[in-house]
Formats: structure tokens, sequence, C-alpha cells
């Protein structure tokens, strides 16, 4: 198929950036779509000009590197998908497609489609750990947890940190990737221990990244690869007001 | 700076649902309105008159004006704080559809309905407490008149619809939001929420709509 492309090119962090077109013919719909983008960049380094750079890397929706605004979706048309996990048969012959970087202040953007998420392992280090030191993996069924509480905790852990909840939210608030983490380690005996300091300290640090208020539209978790409950939220503001009431 | 976002909302929540509450002692007064002929009149004075003179509700009123300003004031730092956080618009942006048209728009519902609030408040408010009205056979002010001289003109009433009707979706949007603010986490609780939400809504925007077209039809 013939593919119109409009793509956001930016040389670095302060310069201005526009949407530059590109025509790419011969694409074939079981292309993955960064394979598509890999065939605009062999075309554009035989023609000797810079390639579009764009982040990647396990191509299998685990890593959480690749996300990109396709026509005005995070990780483009289908709900819950990664954009290496999106297709080209997602897409018609002569379709105009933009692709733009994710975009929210605390995400500046590092070149054309990459960004530097770098806020995020921010919050995770102001608190998303439990201090116990790690010596041998210890004995799995020492400490019971019931089945339910362990489900819950893994749906809570499975966030790959890709960003696609801050860039479809109109507040680009940072609630759902804060609160996966907070409810997860929340959810666990490990965890439990430092859950008052820790859902605060990571509250703190999304607010100073420059985060917007959640208004709970809920957009992020149709938009999530991992399909991140919302509850996640809830939770962590549940943590929060509770740290709140208990402090001394 | 302590979770300033999260704290901001509490507030936002705190005021808007003591906003929600108060709406209930309103619909309750304008309920009377609905009352035959003469009765409703009597009815609607003595229970403005009664309100008027409680202590109980002096403070709620204060709360009331507190919780008006507070949560405009937080909507527009919100507003704004968010903005900021935004950076950039996307060149083509259809993130709409992942979300309620009502949960994108709480600050345009919210405007309007503050540009109602100050009418709201010119025409009866500032009349009742301000200015000195007729009294009526048991010797309390007459707003009963004032009210109904105000629902005889099909514009008013046009635009206390609109304000209503943006109302409705503020509270379609807002009481579930603020049940999550809360730290409303199991989906057990959330039904419920969910549930008297819509309830409320529902009563709330159906019975302050319905007043004025019948007081407009039947009447005035
Ligand atoms: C009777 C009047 C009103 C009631 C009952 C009401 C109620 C509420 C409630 C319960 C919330 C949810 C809070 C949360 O998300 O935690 C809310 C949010 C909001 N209200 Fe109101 N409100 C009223 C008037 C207004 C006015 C006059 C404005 C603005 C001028 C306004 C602007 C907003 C905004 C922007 C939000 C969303 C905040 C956010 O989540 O980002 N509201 N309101
Ligand atoms: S490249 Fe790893 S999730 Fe897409």
């Amino acid at each position: 198929m013939k593919l119109y492309l409009k793509i956001w090119r930016q040389e670095d962090r302060t310069s201005y950036g526009k949407l530059a077109d590109y025509t790419l013919d011969n694409v074939s719909e079981h292309m993955s779509f960064l394979e598509m983008l890999d065939m605009l960049n062999e075309a554009l380094v035989e023609k000797g000009e810079r390639v579009v750079e764009f982040d990647h890397d396990c191509r299998e929706g685990i890593c959480g590197q690749c996300g990109v605004m396709i026509n005005g979706r995070a990780h483009g048309p289908l709900s819950n998908t990664t954009t290496c996990q999106l297709h080209m048969r997602s897409f018609k012959d002569g379709d105009t497609i933009y692709i733009e970087p994710f975009r929210a202040t605390a995400f500046p953007i590092i070149r054309d489609l990459k960004i530097d998420r770098t806020s995020f392992d921010r919050i995770i280090a102001a608190g998303g750990f439990i201090s116990a030191s790690t010596g041998q993996a210890p004995e799995a069924n020492s400490i019971p947890i019931n089945h339910e509480t362990a489900e819950a905790a893994f749906d809570s852990a499975a966030c790959i940190g890709c960003g696609a909840c801050v860039a479809t939210c109109k507040n680009s608030s940072a609630a759902l990737f804060t609160s996966a983490k907070v409810a997860h380690l929340a959810l666990l005996p490990q965890g439990k221990e430092e859950a008052r300091t820790r859902v605060k300290s990571m509250m703190n640090q999304m607010d100073s990244e420059g985060f917007g208020h959640c208004t709970n539209t809920e957009a992020c978790e149709v938009e999530c690869p991992q399909e991140i409950s919302v509850l996640n939220i809830a939770r962590m503001n549940y943590e929060y007001n509770k740290s709140r009431i208990l402090e001394k | 700076m302590k979770s300033a976002t999260h704290q901001r909302k509490l507030w936002m929540a705190g005021t808007g649902l003591f906003l929600c509450f108060f709406l209930v002692i309103h619909l309750l007064g304008n309920i009377q309105l609905l009352l035959p002929g003469e009765e409703a009149k009597q009815q609607f004075n003595w229970y403005s008159h009664l309100l008027a003179g409680n202590i109980i509700i002096e403070v709620i009123a204060y709360v009331l004006y507190a919780s008006i300003i507070g949560h405009v004031v937080y909507a527009l730092v919100v507003t704004r704080k968010n903005k900021l956080a935004s950076g950039k618009k996307y060149k083509y942006d259809r993130r709409s559809s992942a979300s309620t048209w009502q949960s994108r728009n709480m600050g345009l519902l919210g405007t309007i309905i503050f540009a109602f609030l100050v009418i709201h408040f010119k025409d009866f408010w500032y009349q009742y407490k301000f200015t000195t009205l007729p009294l009526d056979e048991k010797g309390n002010k007459d707003l009963y008149t004032v009210v109904v001289a105000a629902y005889k003109e099909w514009w008013y009433v046009v635009m206390y619809e609109v304000a209503m009707i943006a109302l409705g979706f503020h509270l379609l949007h807002g009481f579930f939001s603020a049940g999550r603010t809360l730290g409303v986490y199991h989906p057990k609780y959330i039904r419920w929420v969910k549930v008297a939400g819509w309830a409320y809504t529902g009563i709330i925007t159906i019975g302050f709509m319905l007043i004025p077209v019948y007081v407009h039809f039947t009447k005035a």
C-alpha cells in the first residue's frame, strides 16, 4: 500500500520542530508499524538524509520504549496495544498518518519522536521499592499471600512505563503510572511496611516533575498497552488520604 | 509542597460535594413552588424566612460562599497548572475518543454554572437580603412574586434550563470523580458511588429543570 506520512521532525530539545511530509510506497500490511518506519529510514539513508529517530527495544510489547502518537492517539488506533505491536493492516492504502512524539512538559523531546522519560525513573526512585536487604531469593511460600491479592499485585506490576497514560491525558497527569507502583507494593506484605511514606514521596516527586492533575477521565486505561486499571489511581488516593489522616 | 496536585483535588472534591449537599436543601425549597396557587406563595415565603432566620442555615450559608469561592479558585489553579503540564499541543489530536465529553469539559461546564450563579445571586439572593421586598399576608418577605416574575420571561427560563443541563453534566462526572479523589477503590463501592451519582444527578437535574417550566406555564 501507499502511505502519506506526516512526521514530527525536531533537531534537539531546544530547537523548533515541525511536521515533515513523506510518501512511502509498497508497504506490506504484514509489517509492524516500526518496520514501516525502518523502511522509511532506509529510503532516507539512501537519499543521504538524517533518519527519523524513534525509541524501541524489544519490539514485542514488553519494554515500553516505543510509544508515539499515531493519528492523534497514543500507540495508534487500537486500544491497549503498543506501537511495536500495531500492524499496517490497521491502515488502508492511501491513508495519511500523523506521527508525533508523546507530548508533556515532563517528557521533553530529545529528537524527532524520541522523548526523555527519566521523570518516570525519578518517580520510581522516590519510593517504588522496598528497603529490605536483598540476599538469596527467599522460599516463595514462606510468606502466604492469597491468590486474588497476588494476581492484583501482578496486574499493577505489569506497567511497562511507556508513558501512553501521560500522553493521552488532557492534563498530562502521571497518576496511572505512579499509582500502579503504589498499589502493587501496597498490596503485598513486603511493601505494606513503607506504604505510608512511599505514597507521599512518590506523589511529591510526580508533582515536582511537573505532571498535571488527575481529572478521572479514564482515558489512560483505554490507551494503556498493559490495561493497567484506573482503580490503581483510586487505590493510590486512598493510600495517600489514609497516610495523611494517620500522620502524627 | 506536599502532593499539591492531589491536595488541590481534595479541596475540589470537598467543596464540590458540599455544593452537592447544598443543592438538595435548595431543591427541597424550590419544590414548594409546585404547590397549587396561594399555598405555594405562603409556603415558599415561609420557608425562605425560616432559612433566613436560622443559625444553622447561617453557618451553612457561609460554608456555601466559601465553597463556591474555593471551588472556583481551585478550578482556575488546577486548569492553569494542567495547561502548563501539557506543554505543546498535538498537531493532530484524537485523544478525545478515549474519554467522556463531560469529563474533559468540567471547566467549561463550571464556567457556565458560574455565570448562571452570578445572575442567580443578583436576582434572588441579593434581592432577598439587601433590598426591601413587600411582605405577604403572613408578614414574610414576598420572594415568591419575584421568582414568578422572573420565570414569566421565556428567555429567563431558557437560560435557566441551559445552566441546569450544564450542571447535570458537571454532576454526572463530578460526583463520581469526587468519590475517586476521596479514594473509593473497591469495585463494589465504586459501583455504589456510580449508581448514587446517576440517581443524584438525575433527581437534581430533572427537579431543577422542571420547576421553572411548570411555573412559567401555570403561574406566570
Ligand atoms: C453547584 C455548583 C457545583 C457543584 C455541585 C460542583 C461539583 C463538583 C464536583 C463534585 C467535582 C469533582 C471533584 C473531583 O474531581 O474530585 C467538581 C469538579 C470540577 N468543578 Fe465543579 N461544581 C460546581 C460548580 C463549579 C464552578 C462554578 C466551576 C468553575 C468556575 C467548577 C469547576 C470545576 C472543575 C474545573 C472541576 C474539575 C476539576 C478536575 O478534576 O480537574 N465547578 N465540581
Ligand atoms: S519496543 Fe518494546 S514495547 Fe514496543
